[in-house]
């Protein structure tokens, strides 16, 4: 097998096609719906982000796509078609083999994803001698052109290093050389930059994405931080207690948020340069908490903290309303 | 010192690492010359990425850490490397809330033991004085008086924090150490958790150092700000200065990394952004310790320390070339 990228049978439709993904959840006797009728779907190349509070189901979400999901959680029905092939049913051996060729992730905390026994430099060349069937010498050659690519400091030495000796941001590039080493399809990044400072963060996401770009790979992050998903996607799906609220274009969600959660989320964000504009205003607070999974109420989940709530939110589930440009919204009130 | 309630006056905190027998004894300067007041009734914004030495520093305020040199005065107290603080003195004057309400928290105290125990040790009033206390200050913080009998775990992660910010005024301290308030919460919880900081600080009249990595919640809340780097603060001045006029490039740096969605256009300061990592502070470069990621680099900047020098009243910064606007 050489290094060229597999394009698979599916052509022209979407890279990466989620239907009424449902994941269970066993608990004492009771099975939980911890995700449930989340759809979406990711163009190639493109740079689609989910975003939600912690216990939203977001990563749990992209575990499904990676087929990662173990007890107590399992799928419990939906389709997942990556670039024409429906994968949610494949077996351990066929995911191995789409795991890191095709798809590709990278977690939140590269220390405890990375081996620590192992150097750096044999962690991304296994993936060429793995998936392509290189020889150690080659691929080790290949693991220092990977780490150049992201842009760590003498690759040379580098490849040599165990992961306690590099910094968190180095540790993470490491993590995003050994992710696109095979040229994935997708990469999936959950809260890929959480673990890191600021400046730091800011560094590894313009290479993430400038990477990306230029090998034409689709991106599906995860995160809180609605404002670093919408600065780096083209569409943000946003989650509320295991169900897509809302999903628009991402200039729009600032723009013209529709769900009232979504909308919450935007005004109690403090806003850098706000308080010289207009002066220090009390923050629009969301009242209530996030629920539990066991206690999920009926009707929309955002009902009992939503300020425009009626008696229909607490009995029937809303249905998806169409926005612009492929957008939606799961609200009764919308429009 | 009348005015200030919190004057450090070049304080210094170093820590000695490692051993003799695996590969020497070095000197952290965790905390490396920082002189700097708080007043009565003031928000003070410490903003600085991990490593930094912020947290030493408010260890140091707190009386928890010693200083190696310098001196810090604090309400009447005077601490000094030689002359540790009077702890029941400090207790009633400089409090703290945590990052994780959780985890600093005791698991086995309901909340009434744990806002009534310090009332308690310090022999305030009588048992209905201690109880009226605890009831009113946490009808103050959002709860309810039924809550006072329940364990920590029985709350959500705002309310934790809620009852972490009781423990901490119960005292009526005069200044408040905030240690990112709200970085553990839930994004939807932290508005409320903020908006109550500074209800609380217009009430009861405190004074916060609020320190946190997120700017735009620093900005919301503070008077004052100040920016530190590898033990030194590179520079302070007003929330409107730091934000609308900085004037170090490490500071200009914090400002373009932070991702606004509402100007996405303009959201990068052309060559603001920070090349590479922080250093570590065993081993800081020589010169001004920011000049290895920094886009003004010249070659003074390795040899020569910046002092902190005066761009405007009150306005200072660290850097050879703070007059240079770009």
């Amino acid at each position: 097998m050489t290094g060229a990228r597999v394009t698979g049978a599916g052509g022209n439709g979407p890279l990466l096609k989620v239907e009424n993904l449902r994941i269970a959840l066993q608990g004492d006797g009771v099975t939980f719906n911890a995700v449930e009728n989340v759809s979406f779907e990711i163009g190639r190349g493109e740079a689609f982000g989910l975003v939600g509070e912690s216990g939203c189901g977001k990563s749990i979400t992209a575990l499904s796509v990676m087929g990662l999901l173990r007890r107590p959680l399992s799928l419990g029905g939906g389709r997942i078609v990556l670039d024409g092939e429906e994968i949610q049913d494949a077996s351990a051996a066929e995911m191995r083999r789409l795991r890191g060729k095709r798809v590709a992730m990278i977690f939140q905390e590269p220390m405890t994803a990375l081996n620590p026994l192992s150097p750096v430099g044999r962690q991304i060349a296994e993936m060429f001698v793995l998936h392509q069937g290189a020889s150690w010498r080659e691929a080790m050659d290949r693991a220092e052109e990977a780490l150049r690519q992201v842009r760590v400091p003498s690759p040379e030495r580098r490849i040599r290093d165990y992961p306690h000796q590099l910094s968190g941001g180095m540790r993470q590039r490491v993590m995003i050389a050994i992710a696109l080493a095979c040229g994935p399809d997708l990469l999936i990044a959950d809260e890929p930059t959480t673990a890191l400072d600021v400046t730091v963060q800011a560094e590894i996401i313009d290479l993430m994405a400038e990477l990306c770009a230029a090998k034409g790979t689709a991106i599906l992050m995860i995160s809180h931080d609605l404002g670093l998903v919408a600065n780096m996607c083209n569409r943000v799906a946003v989650m509320y207690a295991g169900r897509i609220i809302e999903s628009q274009v991402a200039d729009a969600i600032f723009a013209t948020p529709s769900h009232p959660y979504t909308r919450g989320l935007i005004d109690s964000l403090p806003r850098l340069g706000e308080r010289a504009r207009r002066g220090r205003q009390r923050l629009t607070e969301i009242s209530g908490v996030v629920p539990s999974i066991q206690a999920y109420p009926a009707g929309c989940r955002f009902n009992p903290r939503c300020p425009a709530v009626t008696d229909i939110c607490r009995t029937t589930v809303p249905e998806a309303t169409s926005l612009p440009a492929d957008g939606i919204v799961r609200c009764h009130h919308h429009g | 010192m009348a005015e200030q309630l919190l004057s450090l006056d070049d304080l210094a905190v170093q820590f000695k690492v490692g051993s003799m027998l695996a590969g020497g004894i070095k000197t952290l300067k965790a905390v490396d010359g920082v002189t700097l007041d708080v007043k009565p009734g003031e928000c003070l914004g410490l903003v600085g990425e991990s490593g930094c030495g912020k947290s030493t520093l408010a260890l140091a305020i707190m009386g928890l850490v010693l200083p190696t040199r310098g001196r810090i005065h604090v309400g009447g107290q005077q601490i000094s490397g030689d002359k540790p603080p009077d702890r029941m003195e400090m207790a009633r004057t400089v409090q703290m809330v945590f990052q994780d309400p959780y985890a600093s928290l005791n698991p086995r105290q309901t909340v009434r033991r744990t806002l009534a125990d310090p009332l308690r040790l310090h022999g305030v009033g009588d048992k209905a004085e201690v109880e009226a206390r605890v009831i009113d200050l946490m009808a103050k913080v959002g709860l309810r008086p039924e809550h006072a009998d329940r364990y920590p775990h029985e709350f959500s992660g705002g309310q934790r924090q809620r009852i972490g910010i009781a423990r901490a005024l119960i005292l009526k301290p005069k200044l408040v150490i905030c240690d990112e308030p709200v970085s553990a919460l839930d994004v939807s919880i932290r508005a409320q958790i903020i908006n109550l900081l500074l209800e609380l600080k217009d009430e009861m009249g405190l004074a916060y150092i609020m320190i946190s990595h997120d700017l735009g919640v620093v900005e919301h809340v503070s008077d004052r700000v100040a920016v530190m780097y590898l033990g030194r603060i590179v520079e302070q001045g007003g929330w409107q200065e730091i934000f609308e006029d900085p004037r170090h490039p490490y500071t200009r740096a914090l400002i373009a990394a932070i991702p606004d969605p509402f100007h996405r256009a303009a959201a990068t300061v052309a060559g603001a952004k920070a090349k590479g990592e922080i250093a570590s502070a065993l081993n800081p470069p020589p010169g001004c310790h920011f000049n290895p990621r920094c886009p003004l680099k010249a070659d003074l900047c390795t040899v020569e320390t910046p002092l902190l020098g005066t761009v405007a009243p009150g306005h200072l910064a660290a850097c050879h070339f703070r007059d240079r606007i770009i």
